[in-house]
């Protein structure tokens, strides 16, 4: 994805779309889309990724998260026709340069998290997989997820905090 | 700004989703625009849509769409700017939705000095601001779904708590509850519902219809 990001490296992003737009198709068909709607969204979202790569800071999100957002933000626009308001964008400033701490923290808990998720009974599983694909209302899910998020949160948390100290 | 009383997870779940009523979203996002523990919670939400979504079994794409995409590809765009801030008593996502600030709102008054303004969102839930004068009490009401009442300015309190700006209160349907504005400043909510309000008293019940409430 940096290779994208900071090179325009079109053989990087043939390797991003290869992983994630088939994800994304059966992801979007999860959701409800035919399968030709899923796969004309998948290229648009990944096209979006190309776009907007220069958005993505790998202190922040994985790659995986930061794809789901933009597939998240196709469906809506695609099967749900309605509007989603966002929260205020912070800004990070230029001077923050990505800790390498942080980048590696971020894909450790990517991988943490995904095999947290596979390691689910399956039934719960299926209803975060169902939370996630829409097939949910806010009243149906469940408050507790079982996943380790604890150790997202805080580290986000703490990059929050200092945020707004130098804020202040 | 110390805020007591957060979303739940639920509700951020389904943000993060995108599956929350665009009225719920509202609040939703001018709470997170607020709260850093909410913000935090927000990411960590999204992260699992990271896992389901790499977890997904992949589908069947032909190369030729990989070309296809290759094709359109144009000049990535430029590093984005942040707008800075909004300084006002409204967080932007809300601003959003005013045209601008507090002084941008259009108020109607619904009775005993409470005003309001509803505010253009989709369909499965509506969404209002509330203009309470300091000291004065919202009627009575209980609710048949779900809403949520995000404080802005000053700060109400009812039968179950204190509630102050950033302050959310999750009342369901087994919540019958009074809110009184605070005495010292008028209160200002951004206040969500997915079904009608249920007013105890008459006078208000036969206006509801007339204010959309």
């Amino acid at each position: 994805m940096l290779r994208v990001r900071d090179a325009q490296d079109k053989a990087a992003f043939s390797d991003l779309f290869r992983h994630f737009a088939p994800r994304i198709k059966a992801f979007l068909m999860k959701s409800g889309a035919s399968a030709t709607l899923a796969e004309e969204c998948a290229q648009d979202v990944m096209a979006t990724v190309w776009q907007k790569a220069g958005q993505f800071d790998p202190a922040r999100a994985s790659v995986a998260t930061w794809v789901y957002t933009i597939a998240r933000n196709r469906r809506i626009d695609a099967l749900r026709r309605s509007r989603r308001p966002e929260p205020e964008a912070l800004d990070w400033g230029p001077e923050s340069e990505p800790d390498q701490a942080d980048i590696y923290e971020v894909a450790q808990e990517h991988l943490r998290l995904g095999a947290a998720l596979a390691a689910l009974p399956d039934k719960q599983r299926a209803l975060i997989e169902r939370a996630y694909y829409g097939d949910l209302s806010h009243s149906e899910i469940a408050h507790e997820t079982g996943l380790p998020l604890g150790t997202i949160k805080s580290r986000i948390r703490l990059a929050l905090d200092r945020l707004r100290h130098q804020m202040s | 700004m110390t805020i007591r009383h957060h979303l739940s997870d639920p509700l951020m779940m389904a943000y993060a989703a995108g599956e929350l009523p665009e009225a719920f979203s509202l609040v939703v996002a001018t709470h997170v625009s607020l709260c850093n523990e909410c913000r935090a919670a927000l990411a960590g939400f999204e992260a699992v849509g990271g896992a389901v979504l790499d977890a997904s079994p992949a589908a069947g794409i032909s190369d030729h769409c990989l070309q296809a995409t290759l094709a359109r590809l144009g000049q990535p765009d430029p590093a984005p700017v942040v707008t800075p801030r909004k300084r006002g008593t409204l967080p932007s996502p809300l601003q959003d939705y005013v045209g601008g600030d507090v002084d941008r709102v259009k108020w109607r008054s619904i009775g005993m000095g409470v005003r309001q303004a509803i505010l253009p969102t989709g369909p499965g839930g509506s969404a209002r601001l509330l203009h309470i004068p300091a000291g004065q009490s919202v009627p009575d009401h209980g609710h048949r779904g779900l809403e949520l009442t995000l404080v802005l300015q000053g700060a109400f309190r009812d039968d179950c708590d204190r509630f102050g700006p950033g302050d959310v209160e999750i009342a369901t349907e087994a919540l019958d509850h009074t809110p009184v504005a605070e005495a010292g400043q008028d209160c200002i909510c951004l206040a969500a519902t997915d079904a009608r309000l249920r007013f105890k008293n008459l006078i208000p019940r036969l206006a509801q219809p007339f204010f959309r409430i």
